[in-house]
């Protein structure tokens, strides 16, 4: 059923496949990065196993540098390193980067168009168990309205490993969303990461579904059920790049469907929604729901329980499509 | 006058006070052109932008991009009206430009803003953040085997934000000896005098707990500023922390220790009276200036 000009992953929808996460193929593709890059250093602090900068650390321990839990030193030695020539990534979980340092981001970092790579980990609901102190749902919300700022989440292993790679090459500062748990991978070593591109992930008519990270896989397994058991055929587009977003795209499939349902692992005030919102309105004002965290926090329990509880896991999408189908019949 | 001569090069000690006083008076003329910005600071601090900029940092202005330029870092943004003076004056980009200070198009921004004006090193306004980007700065001289050294100014009243202290006790505990701190220690912010607002003493203990080496300067005292500079370098493995006391509104009288003189810029008849101050250098010089 999906896109095969995009090789991906033909084995996503089967029990026992792998999971694995973003971190774990964000790590994975800086230090592919950083072999050929000398420049390019890691800062963590005090969570290098959580956000995997240790695996950094044991490749280039010179290249590292332990800050300590203090991340808005760490934002503004980043923006020193970089005005030096340096490509420094530094890391924690999302709650405290953009959380903690929003301003040094803006300062030091985006108003200098300071080259720093801002990774934050354990993002939205997936950072699930500590509960909704620690769950940021607001972080793309407050770097997307960050001049000079690029904003990606993306989908899975493989493409978090894309992004490393692109990101290294990038110049200017970028905020990359990661998510703490596993989810089938959809893309493949194979598959092409262009920036520039959203993802046709499934070819449809009836409803287009946009989403970025790995919430995407809840909207594949929501496609499948729609087009096996109510014959509705759903275009799915991933968006890991919220900004800059790909309008093309999303005004090509707005043109197609007339409704669009998005889908993200975050507040629906700021985030991708609202950025697809803004596109849409302004171009080609067609229906949006957005699905998401409707204005509250979150709190502990299993990932799956709290897309559950909170209104994201397939079987919404699923209803919500057909809500959206219905009122428009 | 002091009459004290450097040993090793010139410009003279006295050329150096000449200079700072004619930043004074520049200073001045921008913030009446302006109508708004910073006096006291500005004024309070120029004595160690002229022994920096005219004596100790190793910069050209005709290379402000030099990979092996010594970096001067302004945390406390708003004093800016003296940084663009010095570095107009030093020649990195033309004086008549001074008079467009927060003017629609400018390049003298209110605060600094990187690439846009030619010397300076990073942005800044919200307190706090300089010494992290000066450590950033710092790091990369050592991991590049440079020599170049990285000097970051802060006011005092910017010592309440925490990011100031992360910086500190990373920096400490760091083989920076290629990074100076100086503090402009004038005793007064925005809302009233240090000490009234949020304590800062005992500064020199709080610094050395932090494994800082301080030194502390009258930093209206352009020989024991650069000795002191001087003195960083000797420093092995750790960062040097200058306290450098100085009067806000430093020269012009009725600004002198004056909380009021914080955000403020004069008036016409204010700046008058401010450049006959000036002029005179509290009488030391005389004739070149009447």
């Amino acid at each position: 059923m999906l896109n095969s000009k995009l090789k991906l992953n033909k084995e996503v929808f089967q029990k026992d496949i792998e999971l694995k996460s973003t971190r774990e193929g964000f790590a994975a593709g800086l230090i592919e990065a950083a072999e050929n890059n000398e420049s390019i250093l890691s800062l963590c602090a005090d969570l290098k196993h959580s956000t995997k900068a240790d695996l950094f650390e044991n490749k280039f321990p010179n290249r590292y540098l332990e800050i300590g839990i203090a991340e808005q030193n760490m934002a503004g030695i980043a923006a020193g390193l970089a005005l030096s020539g340096k490509i420094p990534f530094i890391s924690s979980l999302a709650i405290f980067v953009p959380g903690r340092n929003w301003e040094q981001l803006r300062l030091s970092v985006c108003f200098s168009n300071a080259n720093v790579k801002v990774i934050g980990t354990h993002a939205g609901l997936m950072h699930c168990y500590d509960g909704g102190m620690a769950q940021a749902l607001e972080d793309i919300a407050l770097t997307r309205v960050l001049p000079n700022m690029t904003v990606i989440e993306p989908i899975d292993y493989w493409q978090a490993k894309a992004v490393a790679k692109f990101a290294a090459k990038h110049k200017g500062p970028m905020y990359i969303r990661l998510g703490r748990e596993g989810t089938p991978s959809i893309t493949t070593e194979e598959t092409p990461f262009d920036p520039e591109n959203a993802q046709l992930l499934l070819e449809g008519e009836d409803i287009t579904l946009i989403s970025s990270g790995q919430i995407t896989y809840e909207v594949l397994l929501a496609a499948r059920e729609l087009m096996s058991v109510h014959k509705i055929k759903p275009e799915v587009i991933s968006m890991p790049v919220i900004k800059p977003l790909d309008e093309k795209t999303l005004l090509r499939s707005a043109k197609k469907t007339k409704k669009i349902i998005t889908i993200e692992n975050h507040q629906i005030s700021g985030g991708l929604g609202s950025a697809i919102s803004e596109v849409i309105t302004e171009n080609f004002p067609v229906h949006v729901h957005r699905m998401g965290m409707q204005d509250r926090f979150g709190e502990s329990g299993k990932y799956h329980e709290l897309l559950d509880k909170f209104g994201l896991s397939a079987h919404h999408i699923v209803n919500q499509v057909l809500n959206q189908i219905k009122k428009n019949e | 006058m002091p009459d004290t001569h450097l040993h090793c090069q010139n410009p003279t000690i006295s050329a150096l006070e000449v200079t700072a006083n004619e930043l004074r008076k520049t200073v001045i003329q921008m913030l009446l052109e302006a109508g708004s910005g910073h006096s006291a600071g500005s004024l309070g601090t120029a004595d160690i932008f002229a022994a920096l900029y005219f004596h100790v940092l190793n910069v050209d202005p005709k290379k402000p991009d030099w990979d092996d330029r010594d970096r001067f870092v302004l945390s406390n943004g708003h004093i800016c009206p003296v940084w663009y003076a010095t570095l107009s004056e030093k020649g990195f980009f033309p004086k008549k430009e001074l008079w467009t200070l927060r003017k629609i198009n400018s390049r003298l921004q209110g605060h600094p803003a990187l690439n846009c004006l030619p010397g300076i090193e990073n942005s800044s306004g919200s307190l706090g953040q300089g010494i992290s980007q000066a450590v950033g700065m710092a790091l990369a001289a050592k991991m590049d085997s440079k020599n170049y050294r990285v000097f970051v100014m802060t006011g005092d009243g910017e010592l309440n934000e925490g990011q100031v202290w992360e910086a500190a006790m990373y920096a400490g505990n760091k083989d920076l000896n290629n990074l100076v701190w100086i503090i402009d220690r004038n005793y007064i912010q925005i809302d009233g005098r240090t000490e009234d607002v949020q304590p800062l003493e005992n500064l020199r203990e709080k610094l050395e707990a932090f494994n800082w080496f301080v030194i502390e300067v009258d930093g209206h005292n352009i020989e024991e500023i650069i000795n002191a500079c001087n003195m960083a370098k000797a420093v092995s493995q750790r960062p040097t922390a200058i306290i450098a006391h100085t009067i806000p509104g430093k020269g012009v009288e009725f600004m002198e220790y004056k909380v009021e003189w914080h955000g403020k810029a004069p008036n016409k008849s204010e700046s008058m009276k401010a450049l006959r101050d000036l002029r005179s250098l509290d009488g030391k010089i005389s004739c070149e200036y009447d």
